[in-house]
């Protein structure tokens, strides 16, 4: 139970995140929370990898320990890493464009002002 | 009223997902996982890649990598699409 | 944004080419440090960040070409990507046709390249790939900032200075 701690980290990260992202109504703090809801998911994904007293899986930097962590997760962490850039990059300049279109980002004045 | 309905059936959701959580497998220990097994043994002996992390992103799943950078691409595109100067300008 | 003061900019000129000379040496050691790729080309795209912070927008943005990170970096980096993976298309997609298994002779040219095979030119390619796009997405929404301004703010750029 209390040995799965990174797990029930994991968990709480993305419950903090799903409820930034239902409960804020700034445009801005729904793209953190996407952010971090991202993060939360490579965090998992890394903890699933780890092997008890494991290494870094890169040979003779490793040190004395015969064990190395999983590589697969981390390398798919890394592909999802940049792409989860790509998004960040692609909402900010939507909600750019948002704050020039209505001359605000909050979410309900956004609703109002066009039908 | 709307808020604190929402704030329980966060709660709820949240003690689910931690019970989820807690039956995926004991952490520190993955089981067997044959294929990092093999990564593990083979890429530094048949390709001479120290880095194993590397020598999967660009290697064994290299076409990973390439949608990749696909995804990276056409993010970028859009960002410039999207601050273009010119038309458009009111 | 107006430039920042003379101990940032002078700080800028001391340490701004050592970001690159450290993401390269990232990229190119990919293969046998911690690193990569994506990590150094990271690394350098923080060069053009630097500079905007330290130096300001109008400064910068007349300095910068954006053809060359738009042609030279970022699809010169994936021509090169996809030209090393259709390389070893006679055996399979992704093959690694020069790597070689260790402690096995290597003669003629093949001893100069080093023993990871294609690993290392992919992660070079990708490397410059990142790095322009990073430095692209940076550049565009700086634009962007200037270009939302609209003609109500004053001409002289408020900035953080003083």
């Amino acid at each position: 139970m209390i040995g799965n701690a990174p797990f029930f980290v994991v968990g709480v990260l993305f419950m903090m995140a799903l409820v930034g992202i239902f409960m804020s109504r700034n445009l801005i703090k729904i793209a953190i929370a996407v952010t971090i809801l991202g993060s939360s998911v490579n965090l998992f994904l890394v903890s699933l990898g780890y092997r008890a007293g494991g290494s870094v899986p890169i040979h003779f930097l490793a040190g004395e320990g015969e064990v190395m962590v999983l590589p697969t997760p981390q390398a798919m962490t890394l592909t999802a890493i940049v792409i989860a850039l790509a998004v960040t990059a692609l909402l900010l300049s939507l909600i750019m464009h948002v704050w020039r279109h209505y001359g605000t980002i909050d979410v309900d004045e956004v609703r109002r002002l066009r039908g | 009223m709307k808020k604190y309905i929402f704030i329980v059936s966060a709660i709820v959701l949240g003690a689910l997902v931690c019970g989820a959580l807690d039956n995926v497998h004991p952490y520190g220990d993955p089981g067997t996982a044959l294929m990092d097994d093999y990564f593990l043994a083979n890429s530094y002996k048949s390709l001479s890649t120290q880095n194993i992390v590397t020598s999967i992103v660009f290697d064994y799943r290299g076409f990973d990598t390439i949608g990749e950078a696909a995804v990276l691409f056409t993010a970028v595109c859009a960002v410039g699409a999207l601050f273009r100067e010119g038309r458009g300008r009111r | 944004m107006r430039p920042l003061s003379v101990v940032v900019r002078t700080g800028c000129d001391f340490f701004a080419w050592f970001m690159i000379v450290f993401g390269v040496n990232i990229v190119i050691h990919g293969y046998m440090t911690p690193g990569g790729g994506f990590q150094g080309g990271a690394i350098i795209a923080t060069f053009l960040a630097f500079l905007l912070v330290a130096y300001g927008g109008k400064k910068v943005l007349s300095w910068v070409n954006e053809k060359i990170y738009e042609f030279l970096f970022e699809e010169l980096g994936l021509i090169c990507f996809f030209v090393l993976a259709l390389l070893g298309i006679g055996n399979s997609f992704f093959y690694n046709f020069l790597a070689s298994p260790l402690g096995a002779e290597r003669t003629g040219i093949m001893s100069l390249i080093s023993p990871a095979g294609t690993t290392v030119f992919m992660s070079i390619a990708v490397g410059i790939e990142v790095t322009g796009a990073l430095s692209l997405v940076i550049i565009a929404m700086f634009r962007g900032i200037r270009q939302f301004a609209g003609p109500s703010l004053p001409e002289e750029e408020i900035g953080h200075d003083r």
